[in-house]
């Protein structure tokens, strides 16, 4: 029905554009990671010294690991908030349902620096909670610890990340055939097990890709750390940040982020087969 | 007897649901609180009522311009990624061409990759070509980017729409050229103005691949971030407010097109 040249009209911008401004901007992410810095100036000798010192610097390996378990933990407590959320919503809210729905989807939008700079303002040492706290005599002194923090970045990211989480459990609890959960209840099953042995195993797509999305996403986070993390919060892209700026090794930079890339491209890729598989036909 | 098993009440459950949704938003209450705060960003209770805040933002030059330095970003990031993102909507719905599941994947690399990387990238790419980093810099970055949010709403949109129309208008001697823009273009209506609205809202918040491309002339976000670093005022709580509140709107009306373009589809 369509014409070749129709064809070509509408797929030659958008190829060429996104091969020009996002492919070879990724492949030029790549190709630093195999170069390097000589007095102060990038060279473009190919070697694998980035990668080489990456993985022997325990300081570069700390912080990667600091940051898989800060990810870890927004994932689980993202999930701990989201997934009971989205099976209230998608079985006991009735006819509010609609609304509850739109309640959590806005924010997912609403600017991430906006509801970051509130966690600042509520977990400083002056901040909100630290008054709220001495108000009602809880505490007498200030606690120092809410801000700055990796605590306050687990905080901030889940807080950021729970709507994320709940979207895709969501989509997966209402595509749940009615009748197989009536079934399950006519056939005695008792609340408990009907959840854990047919809406749990039919939700686990849903749950596998918002579990990869909150974790994926907090893994490249350099803003949360900066904002509310302090020195003890530091995350790997705090790194990487630092390394193309005062720094200035954009190469070795440039290694992690290929680094970050490559375990997030994996996960994702992990997720969507997992997904297929475990898909309701 | 099945029917009252599965609407149950759950007293718990719903319990735990408001809390759930009192973490979400407890925190933008507290900081709208205290944006009327005379005596500052922390303490409690907030007291003594005043504007002195939203006075002072509305008398801010800084702020105002790169109020405007934001607004024309994201209209020309609308403009580029809408474009773009039909071309390629279009393109994956009627086309194949060679490499078209690796294109489908690039085009949301930058949605579902961390920002740094995208804006590092773009970095990389704006210093080997040669480019000074300004707010031109700024607007490739957010329209490439959001060519994803573009490409996802209009594909979805194509998909539901009624081919028939458009085999009717070839057969009845109209140009592949007035089909396009008395029939495809048209029926997509809803689906062009909710994305473009989606794009201009992420746009105007985006901060992580901002961080990298941006020059002298700063974005909102950029501007806010700059004066965090040199300590908070109640002020910048006011301009939060009224960017959660203009967020919100624009969020509000692109659900609502959403939610009947679906329905005029279905």
């Amino acid at each position: 029905m369509y014409s070749r040249i129709y064809k070509a009209i509408v797929s030659a911008p958008p190829l060429l554009w996104v091969g020009f401004f996002l492919l070879l901007p990724y492949a030029l992410m790549f190709a630093h990671s195999f170069w390097a810095v000589r007095d102060g100036v990038l060279v473009h000798e190919w070697n694998l010294q980035n990668y080489h010192t990456l993985l022997s610097n325990p300081v570069y390996v700390g912080v990667l690991f600091r940051t898989m378990r800060i990810a870890a933990s927004v994932m689980l407590f993202s999930l701990l908030l989201g997934y009971p959320l989205a099976y209230y919503l998608s079985f006991h809210a009735g006819p509010r349902k609609e609304l509850l729905y739109q309640l959590v989807i806005v924010p997912l939008w609403v600017s991430y620096l906006v509801r970051g700079y509130a966690w600042k303002t509520i977990l400083g040492s002056d901040g909100v909670l630290n008054g709220f706290l001495q108000y009602f005599h809880i505490t007498h002194e200030p606690v120092g610890y809410l801000l700055y923090s990796p605590f306050a970045v687990v905080l901030m990211l889940t807080h950021i990340y729970t709507p994320f989480v709940f979207l895709p459990i969501y989509a997966a609890l209402e595509h749940i055939p009615r009748p197989l959960v009536e079934a399950s209840q006519d056939l005695g099953a008792n609340p408990r097990s009907t959840f854990l042995l047919v809406i749990l195993p039919l939700s686990m797509p849903g749950l596998v890709a918002g579990a990869t999305f909150a974790f994926v996403l907090s893994l490249g986070d350099f803003l949360a750390p900066l904002l509310v993390g302090g020195p003890s919060g530091t995350m790997i892209a705090n790194i990487v940040q630092s390394l193309f700026g005062a720094a200035y090794d954009w190469p070795l930079g440039a290694s992690i982020s290929v680094c970050i890339l490559i375990i997030t491209v994996t996960l994702l890729f992990m997720t969507e087969r997992l997904e297929k598989r475990w898909s309701f036909k | 007897m099945t029917q009252a098993n599965s609407i149950r009440r759950a007293p718990l459950l719903r319990v735990y649901a408001a809390l759930v949704f009192a973490f979400v938003y407890l925190p933008i209450v507290v900081l709208i609180a205290y944006s009327f705060n005379r005596d500052g960003v922390g303490g409690f209770p907030p007291r003594h009522l005043t504007f002195e805040w939203y006075r002072r933002l509305f008398a801010d030059a800084a702020i105002w311009n790169s109020v405007l330095n934001s607004l024309i970003v994201a209209a020309g990031s609308v403009a580029l990624a809408l474009t773009l993102g039909l071309l390629a909507a279009l393109a994956l719905d009627r086309s194949d061409f060679p490499g078209k599941a690796l294109f489908r994947r690039l085009v949301l690399l930058p949605l579902i990759l961390p920002g740094i990387i995208t804006g590092l990238s773009l970095l990389m790419f704006a210093v080997f070509a040669g480019m000074q980093l300004s707010l031109l810099t700024v607007f490739l970055g957010h329209g490439t980017a959001l060519i994803s949010v573009a490409t996802t709403e209009l594909f979805a949109g194509l998909q539901k729409m009624d081919r028939k129309q458009e085999e009717a208008s070839l057969d009845l001697g109209a140009t592949p050229w007035q089909t396009f823009w008395r029939v495809t273009l048209p029926n997509l209506k809803l689906s062009l103005i909710a994305a473009g609205l989606l794009i201009f809202t992420l746009s105007m918040d985006e901060i992580a691949v901002t961080f990298f491309l941006i020059g002298r002339d700063n974005t909102l976000p950029l501007e806010i971030w700059g004066r965090l670093r040199r300590g908070i005022t109640p002020e910048i709580n006011a301009v939060s407010t009224l960017i959660f509140a203009v967020s919100v709107g624009l969020i509000t009306v692109w659900y609502r097109l959403r939610t009947r373009a679906e329905r005029a589809a279905a």
